[in-house]
């Protein structure tokens, strides 16, 4: 017997490949996962220091079907009631987007089912609708090792972009400073843990920007860092390795958190949601949670294996955009640029 | 038997359908020109032309390359998931070897390459042998000049195939002479019906395990190979 399925409802197939995971996931509506597969590469581009575009692609392609079996097995469902193929069409790594977007092509092609490209960061911003439904107007942070965006969203499907990074995005800093530490790949857990152990004895710079603004900037900081490092070696001194990332990432997250707050109040939002890689950052869901219940406003963080990339969320994002009559044609190709709004 | 032939593993996109042996219809261009974006389309039109539902196919078969990373990944993830979709088996065929059917009635050696940059080519060496296809030296990644100077050792004819073969003519004479030999044009270029009949003489592959031949690490991977060694031998 498999999953039983009524009139109404709809199953989603999901594939992401846009960085190191290898994912596929069917979703029921939205809202419930039926099976969630992530092969992960983290153990093979370790070495590297970084994820290797080539070799993330070259795991894509062996992985593929493995993923797409596991899946279909463990979600339990007929092919009949499946209702669409949902795939990550970009932002992303172009090599491996598009080992993601042709195997969702093929799968489409092959059952016979529609095709719906879907952008990964409204992925992330839908991962949260497996804890709770969404009440709009809603914010949306998106905190990843590609992006720090605001995110309006005043119904489904629609965003309206208030704010993101003039340069580097949050985790793309928190993986530099890693490197400054020396610490293992991937860097941005390795600060964060570091981080709870350390004080913020060093007193790095806030980027608030203009007035009112809800742009982000992390270059500055990111440098300022660099620099007390360098420093402090040249003096002869020595840091301790806690401290530099308890400083740090006190930085990081009072700005993350101020402005968050800060648009959440002017919007009025009925809910606000932190989505991306660095959503799993202890510090930054910590410090939200103790801003949000103050000023009352209900937050939403998924759990951590919902922060990284996964393929339920496109399956979630994907549903949305399916109901809505978004169809794609067998000419979709990876857009690994692909904006958000 | 239907197979559905796709070769997307160099500038060539090639898309066939075969009954056993015949070709029942094919799409074929040389162009710099998106595969991602054309290869399902072209499938579909195809399909849709000679009348066939996708559920009446009985095979894949597709080129495994060597060629281009970006576009033997293209044709493989399209015909390994088509494969797993529908159930059927899949077979990987040699790029090289495909090519290499373009001199089926040459009586000599058959090289087919692609130019791997730097000098390097991506070459084997084929034979026809009273209608069979041998392979006396392996697909690999290699300097041209070595694979020439073994070739004019034996001292037999050969007939170069390839579509980068302007960049070589003149290396090739200098080597080889009047030993050489190179066709026109649509010599150079893999015929998707012939992809799908090296596809016959093989058992399928695992869709699952089956993977590109690319032939050559991921820069990244040899530069780290090569500086672990480096480290080793500094001690
Ligand atoms: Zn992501």
């Amino acid at each position: 017997m498999g999953e039983f399925k009524m009139k109404n409802e709809k199953i989603i197939l999901g594939i992401e490949t846009s960085c190191d995971e290898t994912a596929v996931a069917i979703v029921k509506n939205g809202t419930e996962i039926l099976s969630d597969v992530v092969a992960s590469q983290i153990e093979s581009h370790k070495r590297f220091g970084g994820v290797v575009p080539e070799i993330a692609s070259r795991h894509h392609v062996e992985q593929m079907t493995m993923v797409l079996e596991e899946a279909v097995e463990e979600a339990n469902v007929e092919w009949k009631d499946i209702d669409a193929i949902a795939v990550t069409e970009g932002p992303g790594l172009v090599g491996a987007l598009l080992v993601g977007v042709n195997a969702a092509k093929a799968l489409a092609f092959a059952k016979k089912k529609p095709l719906v490209g879907v952008q990964h960061i409204a992925g992330h911003i839908y991962a949260n609708r497996f804890e709770q439904e969404f009440t709009f107007p809603l914010l949306a942070l998106i905190v990843s090792g590609g992006h720090t965006e605001l995110v309006l969203m005043k119904e489904h499907g629609e965003f309206e972009l208030l704010g993101e990074t003039l340069d580097d995005a949050a985790g793309e800093a928190y993986d530099k400073v890693a490197r400054m530490l020396e610490l293992p790949y991937p860097g941005g857990p390795e600060v964060d843990r570091l981080a709870a152990l350390g004080k913020e004895t060093i007193d790095f710079p806030r980027a608030w920007l203009d007035e009112g603004s809800y742009d982000f900037s992390f270059s500055g900081l990111k440098s300022a860092v660099i620099n007390k490092i360098h420093n402090a070696k040249q003096r002869g001194e020595t840091l301790k390795k806690e401290d530099i990332a308890a400083s740090f990432q006190a930085s990081v997250i009072e700005v993350l958190t101020t402005k968050t707050l800060r648009a959440a109040k002017e919007k009025n939002v009925k809910q606000v949601i932190v989505a991306g890689g660095v959503a799993a950052n202890r510090g930054l869901r910590t410090e939200m949670q103790v801003q949000f219940d103050e000023a009352g406003i209900p937050l939403l963080i998924p759990p951590l294996n919902l922060c990284t990339d996964n393929a339920a969320m496109i399956a979630a994002a994907g549903t949305i955009a399916f109901e809505q009559g978004k169809r794609d044609g067998l000419d979709l190709n990876a857009n690994p640029s692909l904006e958000l709004i | 038997m239907n197979v559905l032939v796709i070769d997307t593993s160099n500038h060539v996109l090639g898309v066939a359908i075969m009954k056993n042996d015949q070709v029942i219809g094919q799409i074929m261009t040389n162009l710099t020109k998106n595969h991602s974006v054309r290869l399902m389309p072209a499938i579909n039109q195809l399909m849709a032309e000679v009348g066939m539902d996708v559920e009446e196919l009985d095979q894949i078969a597709v080129a495994k390359g060597p060629g281009s990373y970006t576009g033997v990944r293209i044709g493989l993830t399209t015909a390994k998931t088509l494969a797993w979709a529908l159930g059927v088996p899949i077979v990987g065929v040699s790029s090289l070897e495909a090519l290499s059917y373009q001199g089926r009635f040459f009586d000599g050696f058959v090289c087919p390459f692609f130019d791997a940059r730097r000098g390097l080519v991506y070459t084997g060496v084929y034979e026809w042998k009273s209608g069979q296809l041998t392979n006396p030296v392996q697909d690999q990644n290699t300097l041209f000049v070595n694979v020439l100077k073994d070739l004019q050792a034996e001292g037999k004819p050969v007939l170069f195939l390839s579509p980068d073969i302007a960049s070589f003519k003149e290396l090739i004479m200098e080597t080889l002479g009047d030993l050489a030999v190179m066709p026109e044009g649509p010599y150079h270029i893999t015929n998707p019906a012939h992809l799908g009949l090296a596809s016959l003489t093989r058992n399928p592959d695992n869709i699952h395990t089956l993977a590109p031949n690319y032939l050559r690490l991921a820069e990244a991977e040899a530069n780290w190979l090569k500086n672990q060694k480096e480290k080793k031998s500094n001690g």
